[in-house]
């Protein structure tokens, strides 16, 4: 049942990756194929991150609206962009040198899950909320530093930071291409031992520990998979962690199982359906008079807004 | 045997559960009882790895429990907690099925399958194995969570008030379960029970706490007395033989 599932999912995806290569090509297809392919694999290498660090965020957190935006991952993406701009100017190798600059970004990131985790997750009987309310401080305390010294920055080099600051796929950052697939192959393999204890991690920490699971040593790892995940979405295209929630849930829903490996697979289609349909509608229908962010925290917005009624009933 | 040498558990300044040694017997049913905010779940909690001890140690068959790989003690120790909430649906049968997976790591045999079945059958959830847990009532869903540690198959048991919300009906059935588990198969079963004539009828021992103490620890027929009884509960309890159990009048 769930293959079938799946396959009309992939199936969908499939004929809108086609639709989005092979339709309204104009003269220029050895010009258009390429450049829509560069495109396509960015959108996919983004959905797909999108969408597993969210599923496996909520599963950490046992809670189905979250993202890992909530612990600040993401601003803390865009605090460290500006960071760089801002004491070593927008020339610089970190900055121009965009592997470097990844590498170095994941690298800080990855620290900064492992902290959070000594600080939230190691400690016996910390609640949701108090985890919920640091990284809402966080997050905030991030873009506050941001704007600060985006504020008192060159204003040429805010048009840099800005470049990087928002979700866009008119913008994708190509050039980091090749190191981001290297990135998801290694963390695929990496996070595929632990794909079984995530099912039972679903059921709760104590639960988790009961059946056997070292529950310290695979949430620490699988927080710095989140981060590792986050990265490289964010750095593709900004951050749209919405979006994860989006399909996470729509995934869960959708699938009814309990199984990470179908949800893994299941929401990474949502996800590449909602992007390069998401892209479709922007290119071809309102010829980009509106932007992929806008129309994806729309759909988001209302959706969020039913899980929320939906939950409070519950 | 589980040994707990000098146990002690604080939350803030204030010893929860304090500098507690005892010696849970192999093959027999123990029961821990005592008063509200005694300290028995907090060390049921310690004895099954579920949180850390503050000082002190505990002991599985001469096994120091910190020193234990986790997955191998899952084989051999299994807890239920006194509430449970999971977050995801789940139908009892898959439940169960997690009770598994210390043997199979989620892929379940063909023997493991039979473990379930067997487990369901024991809790009487056969008829309703399909359905989802929040459809159940909180007795239902009580069995399915005992059902789950049953196919879990470990030689030690540990179960935090498992009649929470039974009816009569069931938590006989339950007991009668517990005890066959003990006699037929000698697996050893530590409860923390609230309800002191079931602990009469179907424990070996019994252990009280009280102010994260151990206050008495003996058989069963030893502590169902009306004088330990009110050192412990601070009540006047008469006791009276019937059909050659101890039953508490204490209602009225
Ligand atoms: N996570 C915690 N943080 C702070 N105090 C706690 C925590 N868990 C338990 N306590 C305190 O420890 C004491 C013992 O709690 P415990 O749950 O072990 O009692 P119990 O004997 O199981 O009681 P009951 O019969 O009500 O289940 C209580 O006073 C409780 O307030
Ligand atoms: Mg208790």
């Amino acid at each position: 049942m769930h293959k079938v599932k799946l396959g009309i999912l992939s199936a969908i995806s499939l004929i809108l990756i086609l639709i989005f290569l092979f339709t309204d090509m104009g003269n220029y297809w050895e010009y258009v194929v390429p450049k829509r392919t560069i495109k396509l694999i960015a959108i996919i290498l983004t959905g797909v991150s999108i969408a597993v660090s969210t599923i496996i965020f909520q599963t950490i957190t046992n809670n189905r609206i979250l993202t890992p935006s909530i612990i600040g991952l993401d601003s803390l993406y865009m605090l460290i962009q500006t960071f760089l701009i801002f004491a070593f100017g927008s020339t610089s190798a970190v900055v121009m040198n965009k592997n470097i600059n990844f590498l170095l970004c994941v690298g800080i990131m990855v620290l900064f899950a492992g902290l959070l985790y000594k600080f939230l997750f190691k400690k016996e009987g910390q609640n949701i909320y108090f985890l919920l309310l640091v990284g809402l401080v966080l997050g905030t305390l991030f873009q506050s530093f941001s704007s600060f010294m985006q504020v008192i920055i060159d204003p040429n080099e805010f048009l840099v930071i800005q470049d990087r600051m928002f979700a866009s796929f008119n913008n994708i950052h190509t050039d980091l291409l090749t190191i981001s697939i290297v990135l998801l192959v290694l963390l695929g393999w990496y996070l595929s031992r632990f794909i079984k204890y995530l099912d039972v991690l679903a059921l709760g920490r104590e639960q988790a520990i009961n059946l056997g699971v070292s529950y310290d040593h695979v949430v620490k790892r699988l927080l710095i998979v989140v981060a590792v995940l986050i990265s490289i979405s964010t750095a593709l295209v900004g951050p749209i962690t919405f979006l994860g929630l989006l399909v996470a849930n729509v995934a869960y829903q959708y699938t009814k199982t309990y199984k990470h490996i179908t949800l893994f697979a299941g929401s990474s289609f949502l996800s590449i359906i909602a992007l390069v349909g998401g892209v479709l509608i922007v290119e071809r229908v309102f010829t980009f008079s509106t932007t992929l962010s806008v129309i994806i925290n729309f759909i988001g917005g209302v959706y969020f807004i039913y899980l929320l009624l939906k939950e409070s009933k519950a | 045997m589980i040994q707990i040498k000098n146990v002690t558990k604080q939350f803030g300044n204030k010893s929860v559960v304090d500098n507690v040694s005892l010696n849970i017997a192999k093959g027999k049913i123990t029961s821990f009882i005592g008063p509200n905010g005694a300290g028995k779940s907090t060390l049921l909690s310690m004895m099954s790895r579920l949180s850390a001890v503050d000082s002190g140690d505990i002991y599985i068959d001469d096994q120091k429990l910190s020193k234990c790989k986790s997955s191998e003690l899952a084989k051999k120790i299994s807890i239920l907690k006194q509430s449970n909430h999971i977050a995801i649906k789940l139908t009892v049968r898959e439940l169960v099925s997690f009770g598994r997976f210390p043997y199979s790591q989620g892929r379940l045999t063909k023997e493991d399958w039979t473990f379930v079945d067997e487990a369901i059958s024991y809790m009487e959830l056969t008829d309703i194995q399909h359905k989802y847990l929040d459809q159940l009532s909180g007795g239902q869903q009580q069995r399915a969570y005992i059902a789950m540690v049953i196919a879990q198959n470990t030689e030690y048991i540990l179960l935090d008030e498992p009649l929470n919300n039974l009816d009569m009906k069931h938590s006989v059935q339950i007991m009668k379960v517990l005890r066959r588990l003990t006699d037929e198969l000698g697996k050893t079963v530590v409860i923390v029970i609230h309800d002191i004539n079931f602990a009469s009828c179907y424990s070996d021992y019994i252990v009280a706490l009280k102010d994260g103490r151990v206050v008495e620890d003996g058989a069963a027929e030893h502590i169902i007395d009306s004088a330990v009884l009110r050192g412990i509960y601070e009540m006047d309890i008469t006791i009276q033989d019937i059909n050659n159990n101890k039953i508490c009048m204490y209602y009225a």
